[in-house]
C-alpha cells in the first residue's frame, strides 16, 4: 500500500502541477485581456478621435429587436443607419436582435456607458414604454429617437419620435394594384391586426377602391411577423381562391413575392425594394427612406441642436412629400398609363388636395368610422386609433 | 461535518472540472474568432469587463440571470426525481398569464375593467396585490408542469414531450388571450392585457437597477437545495430517482412525490413569469417568450441540476448574454456569436461530465469505494 | 392567368396542396429521428441540424449557380445538407455516448449550436435568391391552375415516399436492420450478437441527420423555398413528438408527417374563406392533437408498441 501510494503521490503532484500551471496560465491570459480591456474599451472612442481630430464624434446606438439583415423592418432601419455611418464626426454602434424586456434598457446603458452613445435610436415599437422612458429618466443629457410616433407631450424631453407613414405610399400602391387587376380580387397578408397593418391594409385598399370601387380584397393574419411556411401557405391559398394581386405587410415580403411570382399572380411589396425578386409580377411597393430622417438628425446635432434646446422637433413625421417613403422600382406589369395616374395622384397627394382617409369611410361592418367631409392627414393623431378594416375588406381584427 | 480526504477531492473535483470545461470552451471560442479575423485576447476583455468588470455592468449581468435562475430549477428539480422536463418557456408563459390574471383582479376586480375600475382601482394595499400575483403565477405555472408528471405517472406519457408540446401551447394560448378575451383596447401597436398600476409593480433592490427577482430567484435556489439535499422529502425524491422500483419496494408514494416535484419545478418557472409581469412589462405581452425557459435548461444541465450550482451558472450565463452585446457592438460580429458561444460552451461542460469519478487525480488511490453522498449526485435519468 | 375562385373548394384543395408542398420536411426528420431513435438514442438537436441544413443547401445553391449551373448546383446543396447534418451528427453520436451525459441535452446543446452556426454563417444569404430544385408537375391533366400547382411535386418528397417504406423493409427484413433494433431494444442482446453498440449508434445517428439536413433543404430549396432563420417552425423539434406519434414505424412517420405538413395549411385556408376566429388556437391544433394522442395510447401498464426498449436510458 505504501509503495503504491508512493508510486501514485509524484505522478498526481505532477498533473496537479500542470493543472495548476495551466489555470495560472488561464487566468493570467484573462488577466492580460482585462488590463487590456482600458484600450478595447475606449478604443472605438479612441480610433474615432484622432480622424474626428478636436472633436469627440456623436456616438449614436440602434438597436433592432431581430437581425439587421432580415430584409424587411430592421434591414430598413438598419440601411438608414448606414448611410449616416460614413458621415465624419459620427461614429454608430449597432446591436441586433434585442428583445423588448429588460434586455433592451441594458443594452441602451452599455451603449450609454462602455461605448458614451449620446444618442440611441431605438427602432422597434415595443422599446418605446416602458423600457425607453425609463432609461431617458437615467440619462436626461442623452436624446432618445425611437422610432413609431408614441411621443406626447408631458414624456420626457429628451424623448422624440421619428416615424415615416405609409399610407399615401400604399394608397398610390393600392391604384396601381387595382388598374392591374384583372380578377377583381386583392389578397393581403398580414402579420397581426394591428394599428401599423390595418392602416397599411385600409390605406392600399382605400386607394384599390378610388378606382375601382367594386374591387374585393382578403386578407389573413399570419400571427406573427416572421413565419416563412404560414406567409408562403397565405399567398397560396389567397392565389388559389382567384386574388391575382397579393399585397403583404410581414416582417420579410420575400416569401410572398417569390411565392407570388411562382403562382403567376402581381404583388406588391413594402420595407423595400423587391423588384428583383419578381421581375415579372412585382408591381411595386412602399419603401422606407430612414436614410433621409437620419440625416437629418445628423445636420441637426453636428450643429449642436438638441431635443432638450428645442432645436430638435419632438416629431418627426412624414410621408411622400418629405420623401421619407417613396415607391419601389415598377415592374413590367405597370403600363406607361399607370404611371401617369400615379405621377398625377402623387402631385395631388403632395399639394394635398387628395387625402387618403376623407370621409366618409366605413368600416367592412358598414359602420361609419370617418364621416363624411372629414379629412385626416396622415399624422392626425386619429389615424393612430384604427382598430379596423375598411369597406371591401374580408377579414377580422380580433 | 468533518472533510475527510475523499469528500475534498470530491469538492475539488466538483469544483475543477467546470472550470476547466468553461475555459476550455473560452479557448475553443478564441479560436473560432480568430478565424473570423478577431483578436480573441481583446474579445476576452471585452467580455470579462462587460460581464462581471464593474458594479454597474455586473447589475446588468445579475438582471439577466434572475429569470434564469427561476426557469433552472423547472428542470433541475425534476431531474433529481429522473424526469427531463423542457417545458419551462411554457410555464413561464401560464405564471405570467396567472400573474397577470390574479394581479388585474386585485387590482381591478375584473380583468377587462372599465374607464371607471380603471379610475378606482380596490385600493387593497401593494403587498397583498403582489402576493396575489405571485401565488397566481406560482399556480398556474406549477398546476402547468404538475400536470405533465401526472400524465408521466399515471399515463406514462413522456415527460419530454409532453412539456414540449405544452410550450407550444402555452404560449399560442398566451396571444390567444392578449389579442381577444383579455386584449386592452388601448394596445392598438402590441396587443397586450390591460397594465398593472405601477403602484402594484415590483420596485428595484435599492440603490440598484436589480429587481427583487434576483432574491426571489436565490431564495428559490436556496430553498430548493435544502429540500433536495438535506429533508427526507429531498431525500425520497433522490431515491426515486434512482430506481423507481426499490422506491415502490420501499413503500414511496412515488406518483405524489412526481406530482409535487412537478408542481414545485413548474411553480418556479411560473414565479419567473410573475417577475416578468410585475417587475419588467407590467402585463402580458408576447414580450413573456424572451427563450428565458430555454436559457434555463441550459442552465439546469450546465449545473449538474444542483439548485445553488444553478444560481451560479445562471450568473455566467446572464454575463454571458450580457457581453454579447459587446461582441456585436465593438467587434462588430453578428447576433449569432453568442449562440454559437453558449453551444460551445454546453456542448465542453457536457463532455466534461463524463470525466467525473475517470480523471486518477481526484481519486482516492484505490483505498475505499467512494462514499455513496458522492455517488448520488452522478446524472439521473 | 387569374382563375376562377373556388370558394369552399379551395379549403381541401389548399390543405391537400399544404401537405404536399409542407409536409417534406417533417417527413426528413421524422425518418432521421425513426432511424435514430431505433438505436435507443434521442436525438433533440435535429431542430439545429435542419437548420444547418437549410442554410448550407441554400449557400452552395447560391454560390455554384454560375459555377455549374442552377439546374445542378441545388442538388450539391441538397448533398451538401446532407453532410453538414452528418457533422452535427457525429457531434451528438459521440457525446451523447460518452458516459453519464444525457442525450436529451446534449439535444439542447445541438440545437443552440446548430442554430447558431447555421445564422452565423447565414447572414450573407437572406437576401439573394438561389437557384431552386425543379419540381415534377403532375397536374397538367386539369385545367384549374389551383390544381396545377398543387400537383408540382417535389422530387425530394417523392425521395421520402420512397425512403419511408425502404425504412421499413430495412428494419424488418435485413440483418442491419436486426442489429439496429436489437442495439436499441435491448443492448446486452446485441452485444451477445457481436454487435458493437457504439458503432451501430454512431451510425445511426449520423444516418439520421443526414436526412435531416436534407429535410432542411427541402425547407430552403423547394418550400418555402428561401433562407431566413426563421425558416423552420419547429419541424426539428416536432420531429421527437412526430417519431412518438408514428410508433417508430417509418411507414406511420409518412401519415404523422402529411398530418402535420397539412396542419399548417389550414389556419390560411379557412382564413382565405373568411373564418378567422382562433387563429392561434387552429395554429396550435396539431400540438393539442398530438398531447392528446398521446395521452390516449400511452399507458403506465405496458410501453408502447413499438417503442424501442433502450430508449432514454443511459450508458
Amino acid at each position: 500500500m505504501s509503495t503504491k501510494r508512493s508510486l501514485y503521490l509524484p505522478r498526481r503532484q505532477v498533473i496537479r502541477g500542470i493543472l495548476a500551471t495551466a489555470a495560472f496560465g488561464a487566468t493570467s491570459k484573462l488577466w492580460t485581456g482585462c488590463s487590456s480591456t482600458p484600450e478595447g474599451a475606449s478604443g472605438p472612442g479612441g480610433d474615432a478621435s484622432p480622424t474626428a481630430e478636436g472633436g469627440k464624434p456623436i456616438v449614436i446606438g440602434f438597436i433592432y429587436n431581430a437581425p439587421k439583415d432580415d430584409y424587411g423592418w430592421n434591414q430598413a432601419q438598419a440601411t438608414g443607419a448606414a448611410a449616416i455611418a460614413s458621415i465624419a464626426g459620427i461614429k454608430i454602434v449597432e446591436q441586433e436582435s434585442v428583445p423588448e424586456t429588460k434586455e433592451v434598457q441594458e443594452v441602451m446603458r452599455n451603449m450609454i456607458e462602455q461605448d458614451s452613445a449620446t444618442v440611441i435610436i431605438p427602432t422597434s415599437f415595443g422599446y418605446f414604454d416602458p423600457h425607453v422612458l425609463q432609461v431617458a429618466k437615467d440619462y436626461p443629457e442623452v436624446q432618445f429617437f425611437h422610432s413609431g410616433t408614441l411621443w406626447k407631450e408631458g414624456l420626457p424631453k429628451n424623448v422624440g419620435s421619428y416615424f415615416a407613414l405609409v399610407d399615401e405610399g400604399q394608397y398610390l400602391a393600392g391604384r396601381i394594384a387595382a388598374q392591374a387587376s384583372k380578377s377583381g380580387k386583392i389578397g393581403f397578408v398580414g402579420a397581426k391586426p394591428i394599428n401599423p397593418v390595418l392602416r397599411n391594409i385600409n390605406s392600399f385598399m382605400l386607394g384599390v377602391r378610388s378606382v375601382k370601387p367594386n374591387v374585393k380584397m382578403q386578407v389573413i393574419f399570419t400571427g406573427d411577423w416572421s413565419l416563412p411556411v404560414k406567409e408562403a401557405e397565405a399567398t397560396n391559398s389567397l392565389v388559389d381562391q382567384g386574388a391575382d394581386v397579393i399585397a403583404v405587410h410581414v416582417d420579410s415580403p420575400k416569401v410572398v413575392i417569390e411565392t407570388a411570382e411562382k403562382r403567376g399572380v402581381l404583388s406588391s411589396g413594402f420595407h423595400s425594394d423587391q423588384s428583383a425578386l419578381a421581375p415579372k409580377g412585382y408591381l411595386t411597393g412602399t419603401m422606407y427612406n430612414w436614410g433621409t430622417i437620419h440625416k437629418k438628425y445628423v445636420e441637426l446635432l453636428k450643429s449642436g441642436k438638441t431635443l432638450m434646446n428645442g432645436g430638435i422637433p419632438h416629431q418627426v413625421i412624414g410621408g411622400i412629400a418629405e420623401d421619407y417613403i417613396s415607391l419601389a422600382t415598377f415592374g413590367p406589369a405597370v403600363t406607361d398609363a399607370i404611371k401617369k395616374d400615379v405621377e398625377a395622384t402623387k402631385a395631388k397627394i403632395v399639394d394635398g388636395s387628395t387625402v387618403v382617409y376623407t370621409g366618409p369611410i366605413k368600416d367592412n361592418g358598414g359602420a361609419v368610422k370617418i364621416p363624411g367631409g372629414k379629412k385626416y392627414p396622415v399624422t392626425a393623431q386619429e389615424l393612430t386609433q384604427i382598430d379596423w378594416l375598411a369597406e371591401g375588406v374580408s377579414g377580422k381584427t380580433s | 461535518m468533518a472533510l475527510n480526504r475523499s469528500n475534498w477531492r470530491a469538492t475539488a473535483e466538483a469544483i475543477a472540472i467546470p472550470i476547466v470545461a468553461i475555459l476550455f470552451a473560452l479557448i475553443l471560442f478564441g479560436i473560432f474568432c480568430a478565424f473570423c479575423g478577431k483578436n480573441p485576447l481583446s474579445i476576452y476583455g471585452a467580455i470579462y469587463s462587460t460581464a462581471f468588470g464593474n458594479w454597474r455592468t455586473f447589475q446588468g449581468t445579475l438582471l439577466r440571470a434572475a429569470p434564469l435562475m427561476l426557469t433552472a430549477l423547472c428542470t433541475a428539480l425534476p431531474a433529481r426525481l429522473g424526469l427531463m422536463i423542457i417545458g419551462n418557456e411554457g410555464a413561464l408563459v401560464m405564471g405570467g398569464i396567472g400573474a397577470t390574471i390574479a394581479g388585474l383582479m386585485l387590482s381591478y376586480g375584473s380583468l377587462l375593467p372599465n374607464v371607471d375600475q380603471v379610475k378606482n382601482t380596490l385600493g387593497l394595499p401593494s403587498l397583498t396585490v403582489q402576493i396575489g400575483m405571485a401565488l397566481g403565477g406560482i399556480l398556474f405555472g406549477g398546476l402547468w408542469i404538475a400536470a405533465v408528471g401526472a400524465l408521466r405517472h399515471y399515463r406514462a406519457v413522456n415527460e419530454t414531450i409532453s412539456s414540449l408540446l405544452m410550450n407550444y401551447i402555452a404560449i399560442a394560448l398566451l396571444n390567444h388571450l392578449v389579442e381577444g378575451p383579455m386584449k386592452d383596447p388601448a394596445s392598438l401597436n402590441k396587443p397586450s392585457s390591460f397594465p398593472i398600476p405601477d403602484a402594484y409593480q415590483l420596485s428595484n433592490i435599492s440603490g440598484t437597477r436589480i429587481h427583487y427577482g434576483l432574491l426571489y430567484g436565490l431564495i428559490a435556489c436556496i430553498i430548493s437545495y435544502f429540500l433536495i439535499q438535506h429533508t427526507t422529502f429531498g431525500f425520497a425524491a433522490r431515491t426515486a430517482g434512482g430506481n423507481v422500483k426499490a422506491a415502490r419496494i420501499a413503500g414511496l408514494p412515488v406518483g405524489k412525490l412526481t406530482v409535487i416535484i412537478c408542481f414545485l419545478a413548474g411553480s418556479c418557472a411560473g414565479l419567473a413569469g410573475m417577475v416578468e409581469v410585475a417587475a419588467v412589462q407590467g402585463q402580458a405581452n408576447g414580450s413573456l417568450v424572451a427563450g428565458y425557459g430555454y436559457a434555463g435548461i441550459l442552465v439546469a444541465f450546465v449545473a449538474r441540476y444542483n439548485p445553488l450550482a444553478a444560481a451560479i451558472v445562471a450568473v455566467l450565463l446572464g454575463g454571458i448574454i450580457n457581453s454579447g452585446g459587446a461582441l456585436q457592438r465593438t467587434f462588430n460580429m453578428p447576433d449569432a456569436t453568442v449562440l454559437v458561444f453558449q453551444g460551445l460552451v454546453f456542448i465542453v461542460v457536457l463532455y466534461s461530465e463524463s470525466l467525473y469519478g475517470r480523471l486518477k487525480i481526484f481519486k482516492e488511490a484505490e483505498v475505499k469505494a467512494p462514499p455513496p453522498s458522492a455517488a448520488s449526485t452522478a446524472v439521473p435519468v | 392567368m387569374a382563375a376562377e375562385a373556388l370558394g369552399w373548394w379551395g379549403v381541401p384543395l389548399g390543405i391537400m396542396a399544404g401537405t404536399l408542398r409542407g409536409s417534406a420536411p417533417f417527413l426528413f426528420v421524422s425518418l432521421g429521428e425513426c432511424l435514430t431513435e431505433k438505436s435507443g438514442k434521442i436525438n433533440l438537436g435535429l431542430e439545429g441540424t435542419l437548420l444547418t441544413g437549410a442554410m448550407s443547401a441554400y449557400a452552395v445553391s447560391y454560390q455554384l449557380k454560375d459555377v455549374v449551373g442552377p439546374g445542378l448546383s441545388p442538388w450539391i446543396g441538397v448533398l451538401v445538407a446532407g453532410i453538414a447534418g452528418m457533422a452535427l451528427g457525429f457531434i451528438h453520436a459521440w457525446l451523447s455516448q460518452q458516459p453519464k451525459v444525457n442525450d436529451i441535452a446534449v439535444g439542447i446543446a445541438m440545437i443552440i449550436f446548430g442554430s447558431g452556426i447555421a445564422f452565423f454563417f447565414g447572414k450573407p444569404f437572406i437576401k439573394p435568391q438561389a437557384p431552386q430544385l425543379l419540381t415534377f408537375d403532375l397536374g397538367n391533366w386539369s385545367s384549374l391552375p389551383q390544381v396545377q400547382s398543387a400537383l408540382k411535386i417535389s422530387p425530394l418528397f417523392l425521395l421520402g415516399l420512397i425512403i419511408a417504406p425502404a425504412m421499413a423493409w430495412f428494419f424488418k427484413s435485413t440483418r442491419w436492420g436486426l442489429f439496429i433494433r436489437a442495439v436499441g431494444d435491448s443492448p446486452d442482446a446485441a452485444l451477445a450478437m457481436g454487435v458493437s453498440i457504439k458503432k451501430v449508434r454512431m451510425l445511426c445517428i449520423i444516418a439520421g441527420s443526414f436526412l435531416a439536413g436534407i429535410g432542411g433543404a427541402c425547407l430552403s430549396l423547394y418550400y418555402p423555398g428561401l433562407w431566413s432563420e426563421t425558416i423552420s417552425s419547429g419541424q426539428g423539434l416536432m420531429a421527437v413528438a412526430l417519431v412518438i406519434f408514428a410508433r417508430w414505424n417509418p411507414i406511420q412517420c409518412l401519415w404523422a408527417s402529411l398530418f402535420f405538413g397539412g396542419a399548417q395549411a389550414i389556419g390560411p385556408a379557412l382564413q382565405s374563406v373568411g373564418i378567422d376566429q382562433g387563429r392561434y388556437l387552429f395554429n396550435a391544433a396539431p400540438y393539442v392533437l398530438t398531447l392528446l394522442i398521446m395521452i390516449i395510447t400511452c399507458s403506465p401498464k405496458k410501453t408502447l408498441s413499438g417503442a424501442p426498449g433502450a430508449l432514454g436510458t443511459i450508458n
